[in-house]
């Protein structure tokens, strides 16, 4: 807390001085980010479109975007996709081998980890379009995975169309892995090595002190690094976007990208609407869970 | 197994392990930097033939590039600064006052530095058509703005509180007005916040290709972020040297940044505010 007392002149003479400090910041959030939100349920509940009949027109449709959306078939393929996608490359990739990088590291030569490390944070901090670059051409008919497989005498894979989900996966993985890195090693530094020497004695094994000791001890970072990470990769476009354009078909298609389709390649934009509400109600609930574990 | 085989394995095995995710993560990194120098690139990672220059030559030397950089560096520097302006004043308040509504206030700002935007875009786009805003930088400056301002606020919120109000104080009694001390005393104390502030700001939007890509359509007003992606779609299969030259220097503000906020940056300083996605 601050030491200005209640009886100091300035804050007497300027009791609603803080409305002027406040008002620009709340203005511009309260327009450009807070009113979309509102408009999100608002839009949700109309059939408004940018062509044909119903842009003229404004109408009320009740929960008719609601029922469509819950009996689309392609609804329910993007949100299967965006599951796989947030459990394959959040939950599975950048969370569990951030830790197991963190991990590993620990106790080891410095040059070493520095190297290592800075190869891992340079896929984080390329920004995200050239991230689906470098990643569409590794994956790429001629690419480089492609080239290394032939060398070994093995037959080439059309990656991009065989199995596009884990491409963009392990891309997702490339881009992101190393913010969990980043949370864990400082994780794990705050782990007293008293405890860990003090079990080593008893006879504990490796595997007992990453379970027993090690996760209860950094549980806090694992439950908010989860939320963080899930509430970010819920919302990746770009990156699918510009590596697989959401195809072959619909195998890559996650809700941003199916929203984007709706909203801006078929026009239906109430319907695209009630799709990013969807996406908004999952990232609202991530982020009350996000809010929790930081009290 | 005896006991001196098993302490070699656990030796060896972590190394190689990391070794292996190093060198996949290399792999596709290597071929955005060979390929840039290499006159004759391909999709696959080779040593170049020919070394050369001519591919960043001819992508500094196209004027729509420079262009597309320059509107680049304008919306990410207006927008770092705009969110410092007024960040610091919402700052100012909730640092320093007590205010009845302060802890639903904070809390309802960590909420919103967790959305993600991309959710809310459509709706945006809407009320840039009805406000007159589609297609203007100066738009798409606001919007960025009002969805980095949370984060912002709650980040230097944070710093100020670390500023002793006893120096403020004593520039009240010599007379200073709230403005003056604010400007004279407490930001020059936060700078280092500021700067993180600002740097996260600025590679936030510097990286982010699909606000822009919902809110802008001529070619003339697109960022760097948009002129790749559409370089990739238009010479992106022909022209892999230039493409990989393009992406480097793109890239390039964003390691610098990065490398800019080590010096700002604390432990564990991650968890302290949200991500956007």
């Amino acid at each position: 807390m601050s030491s200005l007392t209640l009886n100091s002149p300035h804050r007497k003479r300027n009791t609603y001085t803080w409305l002027y400090f406040l008002l620009p910041s709340i203005a511009i959030m309260m327009l450009f980010f807070i009113y979309p939100i509102l408009l999100t349920f608002f839009y949700s509940f109309t059939n408004l479109a940018l062509t044909g009949e119903s842009a003229r027109e404004l109408k009320f449709i009740g929960l008719d975007n609601y029922t469509r959306m819950f009996q689309d078939p392609a609804v329910r393929i993007s949100i299967w996709n965006t599951l796989i996608f947030l459990f394959g490359s959040a939950v599975i990739g950048q969370q569990v081998l951030g830790f197991l990088i963190a991990l590993l590291m620990k106790h080891k030569n410095k040059l070493f980890r520095r190297v290592v490390g800075t190869i891992v944070l340079a896929g984080w901090v390329t920004p995200e379009i050239v991230s689906a670059l470098c990643l569409y051409s590794f994956f790429g008919d001629n690419g480089t995975l492609n080239a290394i497989i032939t060398s070994f005498g093995l037959p080439e894979v059309t990656w991009l169309f065989t199995v596009p989900m884990l491409t963009i996966i392990l891309a997702n993985i490339w881009n992101g892995t190393a913010f969990s890195m980043l949370i864990f090693q400082a994780a794990l530094d705050d782990v007293p090595s008293e405890i860990e020497e003090a079990a080593v004695v008893d006879g504990a094994s490796r595997w007992q002190i990453l379970t027993r000791i090690i996760l209860p001890y950094i549980k806090d970072s694992i439950t908010t690094n989860m939320m963080l990470v899930t509430l970010q990769t819920l919302g990746v476009f770009g990156l699918i976007y510009a590596m697989t354009g959401g195809g072959p078909g619909t195998s890559t298609t996650t809700l941003p990208i199916f929203m984007y389709n709706q909203a801006f390649i078929n026009y239906q934009l109430g319907y695209g609407t009630a799709i990013s509400l969807l996406l908004l109600l999952i990232g609202i609930v991530l982020s009350l869970f996000y809010i929790r574990s930081m009290k | 197994m005896n006991t001196k085989q098993r302490k070699l394995i656990f030796h060896f095995l972590p190394h190689t392990v990391l070794v292996l995710i190093a060198i996949s993560f290399l792999l596709p990194l290597l071929w955005v930097l060979v390929a840039s120098v290499d006159l004759s690139a391909m999709q696959s990672l080779k040593i170049p033939e020919n070394l050369t220059l001519g591919n960043y030559i001819d992508v500094i030397a196209s004027s729509e590039n420079q262009r597309a950089f320059l509107i680049g560096l304008v919306m990410s520097l207006g927008q770092a600064v705009l969110v410092v302006i007024l960040g610091l004043l919402a700052a100012y308040p909730l640092s320093r006052y007590q205010l009845k509504y302060k802890k639903p206030f904070m809390l309802t700002i960590l909420f919103m530095t967790s959305l993600p935007i991309t959710a809310v875009m459509v709706p945006v786009y809407q009320l840039f058509l009805s406000l007159k805003l589609y297609d203007n930088i100066a738009g798409v400056i606001l919007f960025y703005v009002a969805s980095s301002l949370p984060y912002g606020i709650w980040m230097l919120k944070n710093f100020m509180d670390s500023v002793p109000g006893d120096l403020e104080e004593a520039a009240w009694v010599d007379g200073a007005s709230v403005f003056v001390a604010m400007r004279k005393i407490v930001a020059p104390l936060m700078v280092p916040g500021i700067c993180t502030v600002a740097i996260f700001t600025f590679s936030g939007s510097w990286g982010n290709f699909f606000v822009p890509y919902i809110l802008l359509q001529s070619p003339e007003k697109f960022p760097a972020a948009l002129k790749l992606y559409q370089f990739f779609g238009q010479y992106g299969m022909v022209d892999y040297g230039k493409l990989a030259a393009f992406s480097v220097l793109y890239a390039i503000p964003s390691v610098v940044m990065y490398i800019l906020s080590q010096r700002f940056m604390s432990k564990g300083f991650g968890l302290q505010g949200g991500t956007k996605g």
